[in-house]
């Protein structure tokens, strides 16, 4: 007895040693956590003198593209060398990115960065300023949506690269086997969901096993503005019009059993998109590459039409999408600049444009070349019409948290159970709510919700 | 002489009196339900080796058209394995051969500097020894993962992330390996055998090489096993310490290539995520089949005593 009691003691205090080893290795970075790099002056003269002057600079991204915009750019500036590494998709990525912002060394000169994440970063200052370089001059060549998604707290801090206005991807060969029409609505949508599974019960008229970004844009689109941030002071109101408009069709869903439940980007959906067992994706214009290169069952079967909307009325909303910055740890934060505008303004558009990627460009936008261009994949639609169409129809007002990344991680443990129990949306929007409010309070901002 | 003769007269003698008493101790009578529950367990455990095999070989459109147990219209295996190994020109054999290089010298000092301090806390009486059980114990509960980030930003200050040493100096680092190599010391050598060698004359470094490290080698195997598993399969460390992609182990790097599927731009390439990992699981597979042998008996080392 007395002997175990020893050992029990001699492990309470093994713990608290371990633990206070723990607790001197965070507290022994924190000195360094907020060292700055490069220098905080620029202007657009400086952009061209550091491209004449070349030098290094670290690109990292997982975009397909990539490698060939690299090479194209190495080609066209011989004395730039651009290190490009692709440390890891989405996710992999930004855990590196924010460890190296945290450590104070180690991040590239140009990341990456999706438009949900971009607040993560520009807003506590990791990112530069790219007004100081001019660049607010080249609004022109973007639309407004993809031009609002890199702007956080007044600040510009990337140049978009792609953009991803929703539209309706639909298998035309299920809906003319059951003779389902085309929906405009989305009360027609979910009157075709319930024709469709009726008919046959392996088909679904689309898959949803809880996606954070589906759900946000789904929600932007429906006119809803659940997240605004004013410095420090956020507000979150996951109830809001636009959010109870979306729930109030997509409960009918859910509820019903009229949606699958195999999860995005899984081998498994892929199979289900060639096979009729998936109808139609509500998705972004990016889509086409994705299902050319990696549906191949499907060519020949699938269309796109506008995406079906609450009034009739045109409506959509972005999905998807990303921008190149530049971080403050950058030496040479100029030549970095001149980079992203290279690959977002200029040649490095192509590249892009060859690699299956919608653009964000409106001068790329209005192409005959790219707008009439008939896509075999499609049966000779010629989608980009659509798509085009669409870019010009997002709804105005939308802003991701300041920590929408965390807000994603979090959004299978709430609104996901939602999905699993097939029970309303409105309950674990709410648990999504409360969470983030609760977590951004610990973070240090002002969490209205 | 006589006894080695003696011996297997002695080993063939007994199944002929377990025939007469189905129930002896040594081989109790077979239950229909347990060997249901094992058969159970064997299909549980090789269906998804099943599966890895047969998915290994189909083509990427393959997988996507056929079911999962059973083989497709091709058979690809072959060029799926030439595939893995040459895609984006052979960076699956440098994350290979870095995977090797963390396994010896991160499992490999591990097991050394484990035999090394077990054996000394076992079996010499100094001032700290219960001090450095109570960290010990602490440490074989705090998980590795958990450790992780600290340890990036102490690396961060050092300089040190983004290269080898950023994954091989914390493999060094394994207190269950102490914890089993100071436990099993104390078992496995007597005091009085040191003793022993030391009235011989023999000093205290030979003693270690020349005596106790071939007493230990059951309990040493036992360890590096662990050690091997623990570092082939390190996955948060590296992922968190490196960027860069040519210092990626297999794990890291078979994530970035199943990842390759997600999101805008997406370029699966499952049929080479599934080769790759098929190919990832030999050399551990193998090194169960050749080590078990000196697992076992170090598992049931000192069950008598």
């Amino acid at each position: 007895m007395k002997s175990y009691r020893r050992i029990r003691r001699l492990v309470v205090a093994g713990a608290a040693l371990t633990a206070l080893a723990v607790v001197a290795a965070c507290g022994g970075s924190n000195s360094t956590g907020s060292s700055s790099g490069g220098q905080a002056a620029g202007s657009p003269e400086a952009v061209d003198a550091a491209l004449k002057a070349g030098g290094t600079i670290t690109y990292w991204s997982w975009t397909p593209s990539a490698e060939a915009q690299v090479a194209a750019f190495e080609k066209q500036y011989p004395n730039v060398t651009v290190n490009y590494v692709n440390a890891g998709t989405g996710n992999d990525h930004y855990t590196k990115l924010q460890n190296a912002i945290k450590a104070g060394s180690g991040a590239p000169d140009v990341a990456q960065i999706e438009y949900q994440a971009l607040p993560q970063f520009a807003l506590p200052g990791s990112l530069v300023d790219l007004n100081q370089y001019g660049f607010s001059q080249y609004e022109s060549a973007y639309t407004p949506s993809t031009w609002a998604a890199v702007h956080a707290g007044g600040g510009l801090y990337g140049l978009p690269q792609d953009s991803g206005p929703m539209a309706l991807f639909y298998n035309k060969e299920v809906f003319d086997k059951y003779g389902i029409a085309v929906p405009k609505t989305w009360d027609e949508y979910v009157a075709a969901a319930r024709k469709l599974h009726a008919a046959n019960p392996k088909a679904y008229i689309t898959n949803d096993s809880g996606d954070a970004g589906f759900t946000t844009s789904m929600i932007w689109q429906a006119g809803g503005t659940p997240f605004k941030t004013d410095g420090k002071n956020v507000t979150i109101n996951l109830q809001d019009d636009g959010s109870k408009k979306w729930t109030g069709t997509w409960n009918q869903l859910v509820e019903g059993g009229l949606v699958s439940n195999i999860p995005g980007w899984t081998d498994e959906w892929f199979k289900a998109l060639g096979d009729g067992t998936i109808a139609t994706l509500p998705t972004g214009a990016w889509m086409p590459g994705v299902m050319e290169a990696s549906v191949k069952a499907g060519a020949g079967k699938w269309r796109v039409t506008p995406m079906p909307t609450y009034d009739g009325q045109p409506a959509t909303a972005e999905n998807g999408g990303s921008t190149q910055s530049v971080l403050k740890q950058s030496a040479n934060p100029a030549l970095a600049a001149a980079f992203v505008r290279w690959l977002n303004h200029d040649e490095g558009v192509k590249p892009f444009l060859a690699s299956g990627g919608f653009p964000a460009t409106t001068k790329d936008l209005k192409d005959p070349a790219f707008v009439d261009k008939p896509s075999a994949y499609f049966g000779g639609q010629k989608v980009n019409q659509v798509l085009t169409d669409a870019a010009g129809h997002v709804v105005k007002g939308w802003s991701y948290l300041p920590y929408e990344l965390y807000a994603n991680s979090i959004y299978g443990d709430t609104v996901g159970k939602s999905y699993q129990s097939k029970s309303d949306l409105n309950t674990g929007l709410q648990a999504w709510q409360d969470a983030l409010v609760a977590y951004g309070n610990q973070q240090g901002f002002q969490v209205n919700g | 002489m006589t006894t080695t003769v003696d011996t297997p007269r002695v080993v063939k003698a007994t199944p002929r009196t377990r025939k007469r008493s189905a129930t002896s101790p040594l081989r109790p009578k077979r239950s229909p339900l347990l060997t249901g529950v094992m058969v159970l367990y064997l299909i549980y455990t090789l269906v998804p080796l099943v599966w890895l095999f047969i998915s290994a070989t189909k083509t990427q459109n393959d997988l996507l058209s056929s079911p999962g147990l059973w083989f497709g219209q091709s058979f690809a295996f072959f060029d799926n394995i030439k595939d893995t190994l040459t895609y984006n020109d052979g960076i699956f054999l440098r994350w290979l051969g870095n995977t090797v290089l963390y396994v010896v010298v991160g499992a490999g000092g591990a097991t050394l500097l484990a035999t090394a301090a077990g054996y000394g806390l076992a079996k010499y009486k100094f001032a700290g020894r219960r001090a450095v059980f109570a960290v010990l114990l602490g440490a074989v509960a705090v998980p590795g993962t958990a450790l992780a980030v600290p340890t990036f930003l102490m690396f961060s200050n050092l300089g040190l992330t983004n290269t080898v040493w950023a994954i091989i100096i914390p493999s060094l680092v394994s207190p269950f390996g102490l914890y089993l190599m100071w436990v099993y010391a104390t078992d496995a050598i007597a005091v009085e055998l040191l003793e022993a060698a030391r009235i011989d004359g023999a000093g205290e470094v030979r003693i270690f090489f020349t005596v106790a490290l071939r007493l230990l080698a059951p309990g040493i195997v036992t360890t590096l096993l662990f050690a091997v598993v623990s570092t082939w399969n390190n996955y948060f460390l590296p992922l968190i310490m490196l960027s860069k992609p040519n210092l990626y182990p297999l794990t890291v790097g078979l994530t970035q290539w199943s990842n390759q599927a997600t999101g805008v731009g997406a370029r699966p390439i499952y049929n080479l995520v599934i080769t790759g990992s098929l190919l990832t699981i030999v050399p551990l597979v193998v090194a169960f089949l050749l080590l078990q042998r000196f697992w076992q008996s170090g598992l049931s080392a000192g069950s008598v005593k």
